[in-house]
């Protein structure tokens, strides 16, 4: 009877973690499909080479070579543990026990000696993490250096941390109390010719004073800790900055392939400046009225002051983002104490993200105004005008994530919607439009130069 | 050296179309090439090299203008079209196939973005361009070369260096010369920015702790170098700027990699 209780409440579990994942996974690509369209899917076979490398091979974050290390070991836990999270599923919906064991005879044993071992990395590796952050005090992660780590971001890493020392370690102690049982020759426990586990068995003698029934207690709360557990962190990924384990594969997919010098064109302004400089008509009336403009779906706005004028592939980037603030290390703005920080610029969006997907949430699917805007409520002039378009935020980002294209979005709008612009900047447009030099020189000067060796 | 005696030629594309002749490249002085006072020099460098070497090159003279990149950074993406578009026009008008230039914004500009406004030419850096000169054996170390020995370090420039990948040209130029280059710790990919791009040359810097230029030139007297090397003329400026900070300049100097070779050429 308990057995087919555990079973249902089992089903209602993954039924319950699959609706709200399943909810917010929609909530999220729906706020993603604000922005604007954005052609990333050029190009395909270079795309899936750059993926293999950056995202599944983690080139970038090898310019660190101990932390890749580090990473590396809870990145592959993830994915092979998550081998034996297949068992665990279907041994809790049938009501088995060890389900695959009878089928892989001398597999199984090596296999699970293998998730214990990549569990035990794991485990050690999140306290390392944790005593970066809380002991080493890495300054990338410290809030009276950088504004943008608050409280929030400072707990969500704490958060992922400790969950992921908790499933360890019920993982590893459910392992336990399980060999102990099976020792014990409880029936429901017996698995023919399985010895102890490689790591598990330094947890054994934990268990061995216990008696049956304490024992089995103990492996089920174990074993629903492990895999509840391991439900509820997949809801929570999803609002945390951890999101990246999934994002990080198709927001590295997506990256942009031109050189990191390449500004994007705006061809809106190109038609315009083809008028005015005579080289083109204004469309009228030559076209057919029934066909539309082709750029007829782009907004009428220049530049970007909210997330909804960024393109698609800025909010995924968003999203992906780990706040591992490399790119603010990096930053020559940041380093020297300006406001800018390339990693407040990323958290900053995201914000904006989640506040607009809470909004319409409550308001019924609907996006109820709320007189803010991403430039002005949530980054500030200073920190955009800070930026010297260097690229080390875009060449340090571990997901190829793109500060610097946001920033530019930003600056576009300041400067053509609202012509605010720093005094000298207008000084220096001014002189473009007349001397075609950003200084006050004459163009008939402009060859002086060669005066001398003539 | 016979170069004292010639004359060094600079001419420019309209002489040249008048008479019916072509160049081989297009040298594209930019605007710091043009006014600034200290990069005129480097201009002046290069176009002595080009008339060592033999190069059949042309410049635009005054019909060249700015190629928009500052008024792009900033935001102001009309006038940076303008620019463009006119340049490409002129450009066009010529039959322009191949330019080389010295400022990396100019080089990015050019090379990056008007091929989206339909301006499609083969732009070199002056440093791939020396690079492939000194490789041809056009230009020939000489014996008693001047920098062999002295500790020379290099500041990437970020739109040669991370926005387009150009980190060996400019250390294979001063290697060729028997330099003694020495790296700083933020080089090639991580190398730190002079604190000049995106438009911040042109306007004060925001409220902070310290200028870039300082933090940067910290660094590069940090290596102990003699001098600094830099491949554009808005790092020439912020680095000899934080040497003077520094009240350095009576034993560094700051050189862009054309002064080195037309120093080294005796030129």
């Amino acid at each position: 009877m308990i057995g087919y209780l555990q079973q249902v409440l089992f089903l209602a579990a993954i039924a319950l973690a699959s609706y709200l994942i399943l909810r917010r996974g929609r909530l999220i690509a729906s706020t993603i499909r604000l922005g604007r369209d954005e052609d990333r899917t050029d190009r395909p076979q270079e795309r899936l080479k750059i993926m293999a490398l950056v995202a599944f091979g983690q080139k970038k974050m090898f310019a660190k070579p101990l932390v890749a290390f580090m990473h590396l070991v809870i990145y592959l836990g993830f994915i092979i543990i998550n081998i034996e999270v297949l068992e665990i599923i279907l041994d809790g919906i049938l009501g088995t026990h060890r389900l695959f064991a009878p089928y892989t005879s001398a597999l199984y044993p090596f296999l699970i000696n293998i998730f214990e071992v990549l569990a035990l990395g794991v485990l050690l590796v999140c306290v390392g993490f944790l005593a970066r952050r809380y002991l080493l005090k890495v300054a990338r992660f410290q809030p009276e250096r950088y504004r943008e780590m608050g409280r929030w971001p400072r707990t969500d890493a704490a958060i992922i941390l400790v969950i992921e020392i908790v499933l360890m370690l019920a993982f590893l102690t459910w392992n336990a109390s399980d060999t102990v049982l099976r020792l014990r020759g409880d029936e429901h426990y017996q698995v023919a010719g399985l010895q102890p586990f490689i790591v598990s068995q330094w947890f054994m003698p934990l268990f061995e004073g216990w008696n049956t029934s304490a024992l089995i207690a103990y492996e089920r709360v174990a074993w629903w800790a492990h895999i509840l557990g391991i439900m509820a962190f997949a809801v929570y990924l999803s609002y945390s900055k951890h999101l990246h384990i999934l994002l990080a594969f198709p927001n590295v997919y997506f990256s942009k392939l031109a050189p990191k010098g390449e500004m994007q064109n705006m061809p809106e302004v190109t038609n315009e400046v083809k008028i005015m400089l005579g080289l083109s008509q204004p469309e009228v009336a030559t076209d057919a009225p029934e066909t539309p403009a082709p750029d007829s779906g782009v907004p009428g706005k220049f530049g970007a002051k909210d997330v909804m004028d960024l393109t698609w592939k800025n909010l995924m980037d968003a999203y992906s983002c780990t706040e591992c603030g490399r790119c603010t290390a990096a930053c020559p703005a940041s380093i020297t104490g300006k406001k800018l920080s390339p990693r407040k610029i990323m958290m900053d969006t995201r914000d904006r993200l989640e506040d607009i997907g809470r909004n319409t949430q409550a308001n019924g699917g609907e996006f109820k105004d709320d007189g803010k805007t991403l430039l002005g409520d949530y980054i500030l002039d200073e920190e955009i005008l800070a930026c010297t378009s260097c690229q080390a935020c875009v060449q340090e980002c571990p997901v190829n994530i793109n500060p610097l294209d946001i920033i530019y979005q930003l600056r576009r709008y300041r400067v053509m919607e609202e012509s605010k612009a720093p005094g000298l900047w207008n000084g220096m447009f001014s002189n473009l439009e007349n001397n075609q030099a950003p200084w006050k020189f004459s163009p008939a000067d402009r060859f002086n130069w060669a005066e001398g060796l003539k | 050296m016979t170069t004292e005696t010639t004359p060094c030629q600079v001419p420019t594309m309209a002489e040249l179309a008048a008479r019916g002749e072509t160049p081989d490249v297009l040298f594209w002085v930019g605007c710091a090439g043009s006014f600034d006072d200290r990069y005129k020099r480097v201009t002046i460098a290069f176009v002595k090299i080009l008339n060592a070497v033999g190069i059949k090159f042309a410049v635009l003279g005054t019909e060249e203008s700015c190629t928009g990149d500052p008024a792009r950074r900033a935001g102001n993406e009309f006038l940076f079209q303008m620019q463009a578009t006119m340049n490409i026009q002129v450009l066009d008008g010529y039959g322009i196939k191949k330019i080389v230039t010295a400022c990396p914004h100019c080089f990015n500009t050019l090379k990056n973005e008007y091929p989206a406004l339909g301006g499609n030419y083969e732009v070199v850096h002056h440093s791939t361009f020396l690079q492939s000169l000194i490789n041809e054996g056009r230009i020939k170390p000489q014996d008693g070369q001047p920098f062999k020995g002295r500790r020379i370090t290099f500041h990437d420039s970020c739109y040669l260096g991370r926005a387009n990948k150009i980190y060996e040209a400019p250390r294979a130029i001063l290697e060729a010369l028997d330099a003694d280059l020495v790296e700083m710790k933020r080089s090639r990919s991580q190398g730190l920015c002079c604190g000049a791009g995106g438009g911040q040359y042109f306007k004060e810097p925001e409220p902070g702790k310290k200028d870039i230029n300082i933090e940067r030139i910290e660094e590069a007297l940090g290596t102990g170098a003699q001098a600094i090397a830099v491949a554009c003329p808005f790092c020439m400026t912020m680095m000899t700027d934080g040497v003077k900070n520094k009240e350095r300049e009576a034993d560094v100097k700051v050189y862009d990699i054309a002064e080195f070779v037309a120093q080294a050429q005796g030129l």
